[in-house]
């Protein structure tokens, strides 16, 4: 059960690594978020991320629309009409970023191991191994990794594997002139998001709520967790996401059932055939 | 614009037809009117899709659906041709086995982003990836047929030829139905609800491919119990479809609405009338009709799922409602509406 789905406190030594460091991972306060996008500049410089198109969508100040094969941080921007009701807006900026999911469905269904659990807890792509089948896209609940379409493999976040090597945070967390984007062990970074959130309550902003912070969740809690302002699927976040391979042996159950009934649909049918 | 009304009373149930949402900005905006259609009770971040869509091409991986489901099921169809001492229909059904699953896994190194690293797919045994168990299922299947269908017409080496047809009869069923566990085990929800179902479709589907062939190229006084086997097929996979439908609620809207409702309807039909029309199918133009529709309908249903995924994955509303709900049960089992909400954490 606890490899599929539901809490599982020890991916890292459960995925075979041996003494793993403590799990790390994003808590992103967007409480304190500006917007002013270092995180996506300092990804793409440090990660040598391709250009994910010049356009401008005419929402709000989002001009990289999605997280995507070329966009590994993603800020969005909402404008609302505040809720003290004095026809005010207010502006709501959240940096997303790759869930690294403690059941992360990219990982289960990708067929090659390319994609795999580092000793740190975090999910990342083999990028000379990944043959393009494109599967582990539509498996994420999050919307994250995406093909790309020049080279034909997958890309997404890998939360700087490189740098924690060395010892350094991730290039986004480094670049965050606020501290919204705040990187370090996760248990750590759980208990500050409830300080925070305790903090933002008490304080009267009673809409501020924590995002994937539930090692309980569908996904068995994220790596990377945010505390929102609003509803999550108001940032494109879905409310309740479920890892779908929970659900992979009732799948099989059935397809075996289904492949029973195709065999002996045709082999008795055959059979009778055969005694006329 | 993503613009919205925020409440002290609370988020949800203070703003059904939110602006933001995409059928909203399109129905009730433009009129000049707030719609209250149940679609736009949620938010979205600018009706921007919460999942992405499978990058695969239609014709490779729908072809590659098709052609292992009637390779699957021609393989089992041969194994009774043998048995019952019928030659015509084991050399159709041994060749069609070869020749769809050689094309199949042909489209499938097609559809790769690199396809030179395909024999990656075998360099781990990994249970939790349907597509790997699926790699190794044609590993294994692929050269069964293939020696099935060599020894038949060769007539040489019947004792191989006698353990091939067994093993690819009895891997034949996994390779046809695996690709119903590949497309349930995504975050699409269409594809994922079905679970139960779709195997099915898909067992179904094959057998009215399999037979389709042999109707198509056999002379009808060959058929015999093809036709039978051709009608159950059809009525298994319009069955389990109805079922898997009706199950779907909401999130079947992608199977009724456009480019997938129209390739539903066509592979519905065409199904429905090759299946009926099998067990009278008594001359070579009739079985040729009869055969073609059972094929290319079994063919359109893998385009129709493909194509229904995708629908649903490009509309935010099938990602949220379904979970928004699930999340409001969960909550209000979970807490008592005595208790306050926590006003911290401490």
């Amino acid at each position: 059960m606890g490899l599929l789905s539901g809490p599982e406190p020890d991916v890292a030594a459960d995925a075979g690594h041996a003494d793993p460091p403590p799990r790390v991972g994003f808590f992103t306060d967007t409480s304190v978020c500006i917007g002013c996008k270092a995180c996506e500049v300092a990804c793409k410089e440090w990660n040598a991320v391709p250009e994910d198109g010049l356009d401008f969508t005419g929402w709000s100040y989002d001009n990289t629309r999605a997280l995507g094969a070329d966009s590994w941080r993603h800020v969005a921007f909402v404008e609302q009409r505040r809720p003290d009701g004095d026809g005010g807006m207010r502006w709501l900026m959240a940096s997303d970023v790759c869930k690294h999911c403690t059941h992360a469905a990219c990982l289960d269904v990708c067929p090659t191991g390319s994609l795999f659990r580092t000793e740190y807890g975090t999910v990342v792509v083999q990028e000379d191994i990944c043959n393009g089948c494109g599967y582990c896209v539509p498996a994420c609940p999050y919307g994250v990794i995406e093909k790309r379409e020049e080279d034909g493999r997958a890309w997404k976040c890998t939360m700087c594997y490189d740098r924690l090597g060395d010892g350094l945070e991730p290039a986004c967390a480094k670049a965050c002139p606020t501290d919204s984007i705040q990187f370090g062990p996760l248990e750590e970074l759980r208990t500050r998001a409830a300080t925070r959130l305790a903090q933002l309550h008490v304080a009267g902003v009673s809409d501020a709520r924590l995002y994937g912070h539930e090692p309980t969740d569908g996904v068995g809690g994220d790596g990377a967790f945010f505390l929102l302002l609003d509803a999550p699927e108001t940032y494109g976040l879905p409310p309740d996401p479920v890892v779908t391979t929970r659900d992979l042996p009732a799948m099989w159950r059935y397809a075996g059932m289904a492949a029973l009934t195709l065999f002996g649909g045709i082999t008795a049918i055959s059979m009778f055939g055969r005694r006329r | 614009m993503s613009e919205s009304v925020v409440t002290r009373e609370g988020v949800r149930g203070q703003r059904p037809g939110r602006e933001a949402s995409p059928a909203a900005l399109r129905s009730g905006r433009r009129g000049g009117e707030r719609t209250v259609v149940p679609d736009a009770e949620f938010a979205s971040y600018y009706g921007r899709p919460i999942l992405k869509r499978a990058p695969w091409a239609a014709s490779d991986i729908a072809g590659y659906f098709f052609l292992g489901g009637l390779a699957g099921a021609s393989s089992v169809l041969a194994a009774g041709a043998d048995a019952a001492g019928r030659r015509h229909l084991a050399t159709v059904s041994k060749l069609g086995a070869l020749g769809a699953i050689g094309v199949s896994t042909a489209l499938l190194i097609h559809d790769l982003g690199v396809p030179s690293r395909f024999p990656h797919m075998l360099r781990v045994f990994k249970p939790t990836s349907p597509m790997n168990t699926g790699s190794w299922l044609l590993a294994v299947y692929g050269p069964s047929a293939g020696f099935a269908a060599l020894t038949h017409v060769t007539r040489l080496f019947p004792r191989l030829g006698a353990t091939s047809t067994s093993l690819a009869a009895l891997t034949g069923p996994a390779v046809a139905t695996y690709t119903a566990v590949l497309l349930a085990d995504t975050a699409v929800p269409t594809w994922h609800e079905s679970h139960r179902e779709l195997p099915f479709v898909f067992a179904g589907s094959s057998m009215c491919a399999a037979t389709g062939l042999a109707l198509a190229l056999l002379s009808p006084a060959r058929h015999g119990s093809v036709r039978t086997t051709a009608l159950l097929g059809g009525l298994i996979e319009l069955a389990a479809s109805r079922r898997m439908r009706r199950r779907l609620g909401l999130l079947a809207e992608p199977y009724r609405r456009g480019r997938a409702g129209l390739l539903t309807l066509a592979a519905e039909t065409l199904t429905l009338l090759g299946a009926l029309t099998a067990p009278t199918a008594r001359t070579r133009k009739a079985g040729l009709l009869c055969g073609g529709s059972l094929l290319l309908g079994s063919a359109l249903t893998r385009f129709a799922v493909l194509e229904a995924g995708r629908a649903c994955a490009d509309d935010p509303k099938y990602t949220v409602l379904p979970q928004r709900r699930r999340k409001e049960a969960e909550t209000r089992e979970e807490s008592p509406p005595e208790m306050a909400p926590p006003l911290g954490l401490s």
